[in-house]
């Protein structure tokens, strides 16, 4: 019996998430009374693997190999069900990004292994297997019953805390003999945002709907972010407009995140937007309608026209960051 | 090619959801069921491809597994342009039950490119369309934005953490769609309304197979402490408490 966690590496490295998993999965382990293995696919160095000792694994299970360089669902899920099986893994975690997505569902077939996606705390029972787990797009949680002997767990970003223990994790090396011919995704083009902080990465969030009013006020906004480190984000109908890039759009049918500050500029609140927002730690609201619902979800908000505000804002933050 | 787009039933999305039998299930009075929206989406991409003769593709079906009362909505993707539809009469208990009830009838009925949602937004799993492609060991691809079809040929465009990735992919195949996939839903017509009355419904019963998993009882979100407002006029206050209150800049 052990955990094992799957984590990704983005060309060689791994990143925050790769460490909420392994910090994750160490205290489930604990709370089961075992150990915790991470498994790499693809060429990563030794001393980057050697980083997810420090969030608590016992072993870190390498496997290299170019056919790992483009993500192949039944591929990445065939060896990651071999390496369970190894393992005699009885819980295995993954993120619940868009990697996490597209495998966990394929390993659950295979390991016969019920799933619970986007989990944000630790089971509520071992004995039965109960996890806490986001329903009805935020707006209730469940408590579901994994019933099968082996359970796949799907973590929600920037959900678990990062915890840095002693190292003292082996890094193991291993083969699998994968038939090449699996491989039915041919990747033509790959097409990677660069120099920005990731949305979904992302400690601090600065977003602006379409209270903006138009595509040329998105200046001062995103000087703010650059200034708090931030990504920019935006509401539906501001991406739907072509205002700003898809990617930016949060929410029910766009990103779901949680980073640690949300500042929501000039944007109402609907349902829909907070289902992507409301596990922010903290939410600021900016708007001229004391009204609006995003201020019911917010625990800072200024009532005010965000032309004026917004450069008074990035004046205040760069006073701070002068002191 | 045929193309099968599933279907989840879905409370529409501004619903304030409720619980009742000590939490164990929802509340239903007075809910609005709608199409789950990434399906709507899916459907309307199948049905612009449908539209358009260098794609090739000769019909859209759709399927859903659940009880009669998610009749109309499985008449409303009919009215929308799907040409016919397949319902699995039983309670959808978890995603692995509704997909294995899926691969059942995919089986029987065979097509070239099965849709499904990237999650449904009751138990926003995202898990049905990854084991449907696993139990009829078919390649998957997840987080689609777009989806071509010319000369029978597939291009794909999905979404990867911080980028995307365009890519090919031999039919028979299962792909999960996130949005971007068609920019608005697709809306019924009054002319789609009286059509989708006659366009066939093919009921099956479910094939015996146990739930992986299941609800014990939900819970409503922890209330949020009442917002602080700050003066308009004095927003060094905000960025005060940002960072010596909240600790968070
Ligand atoms: C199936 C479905 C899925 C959806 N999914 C999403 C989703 O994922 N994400 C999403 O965001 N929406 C989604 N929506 C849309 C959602 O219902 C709302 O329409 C949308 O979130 C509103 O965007 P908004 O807040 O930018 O605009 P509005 O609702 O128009 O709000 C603009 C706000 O700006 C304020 N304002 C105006 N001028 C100023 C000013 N000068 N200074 C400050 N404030 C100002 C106004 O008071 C108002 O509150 C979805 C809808 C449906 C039906």
């Amino acid at each position: 019996m052990s955990v094992l966690v799957y984590t990704e590496n983005w060309d060689g490295e791994f990143k925050k998430l790769s460490f909420e998993l392994v910090s994750y999965a160490s205290k489930v382990a604990e709370m089961l009374n075992t150990t915790t293995a991470v498994l790499s696919l693809g060429n990563v160095e030794n001393d980057e693997l050697m980083k997810l000792g420090k969030y608590g694994a016992q072993k870190i299970i390498n496997v290299r190999g170019d056919v790992f360089a483009v993500l192949d669902n039944q591929l990445f899920s065939t060896a990651i069900a071999d390496i369970s099986q190894k393992e005699n893994a009885s819980v295995v975690i993954l993120s619940n990004n868009n990697t996490g997505k597209a495998l966990a569902p394929r390993l659950s077939v295979r390991l016969k292994a019920g799933i619970a996606s986007g989990v944000s705390r630790l089971p509520i029972s071992i004995d039965p297997f109960v996890v806490y787990k986001r329903a009805y797009s935020g707006n209730a949680y469940a408590h579901v019953r994994i019933k099968t002997d082996i359970k796949i767990l799907t973590l929600a970003q920037n959900s678990f805390e990062i915890t840095v223990h002693e190292c003292n994790a082996t890094i193991e090396n291993q083969e699998i003999t994968l038939d090449p011919l699996l491989v039915k995704t041919r990747v033509n083009d790959v097409q990677k945002q660069t120099g920005k902080v990731l949305l979904t990465d992302a400690d601090v969030v600065v977003s602006g709907g379409r209270g903006m009013k138009s595509p040329d006020n998105w200046g001062p906004l995103v000087e703010l972010a650059d200034l708090l480190g931030a990504a920019t984000a935006c509401s539906r109908p501001v991406s739907d407009e072509g205002w700003r890039e898809h990617e930016e759009h949060t929410g029910q049918t766009g990103k779901i995140i949680a980073p640690n500050l949300y500042i929501a500029i000039g944007i109402s609140g609907a349902t829909q937007h907070l289902a992507g927002v409301s596990a922010s730690k903290y939410i600021v609201a900016i708007n001229t309608d004391k009204d609006a619902p995003i201020f019911e979800a917010a625990q800072y908000g200024i009532v005010g026209d965000a032309m004026k505000i917004l450069p008074r804002l990035v004046e205040a933050v760069k006073e701070m960051k002068s002191k | 090619m045929k193309i099968l787009v599933c279907i989840s039933n879905v409370p529409d999305t501004t619903t304030k959801v409720r619980f009742v039998e000590n939490n164990k299930k929802l509340d239903t009075t007075g809910i609005q069921w709608v199409i789950n929206p990434w399906d709507e989406l899916s459907l309307t991409r199948a049905l612009e491809l449908k539209d358009d003769p260098a794609s090739g593709v000769t019909s859209v079906t759709v399927a859903h597994v659940g009880l009669a009362a998610a009749e109309p909505t499985i008449r409303k993707a009919l009215a929308i342009g799907a040409d016919d539809a397949l319902r699995i009469n039983a309670e959808p208990s978890d995603a692995f039950y509704v997909a294995f009830q899926l691969a059942e009838v995919i089986r029987t009925n065979s097509f070239d490119i099965i849709l499904c949602g990237i999650e449904s937004s009751d138990h926003n799993g995202s898990s049905t369309g990854g084991m449907l492609a696993e139990l009829l060991d078919y390649p998957s691809v997840s987080a689609i934005s777009s989806l071509q079809i010319r000369d029978g040929q597939v291009g794909i465009t999905r979404e990867i953490d911080g980028g995307k990735e365009t890519l090919t992919l031999p039919v028979p195949f299962v792909g999960i769609v996130q949005k971007g996939i068609a920019k608005e839903p697709r809306i019924a017509a009054m002319r789609g309304i009286m059509m989708a009355r006659s366009k066939p419904v093919k009921i099956t019963e479910p094939v015996s197979v146990e739930a992986f998993t299941e609800v014990l009882e939900y819970e409503m979100p922890e209330p949020r402490a009442a917002c602080k407002l700050i003066d308009p006029e004095d927003p060094k206050q905000l960025i005060s408490l940002l960072q010596n209150e909240a600790k968070v800049i």
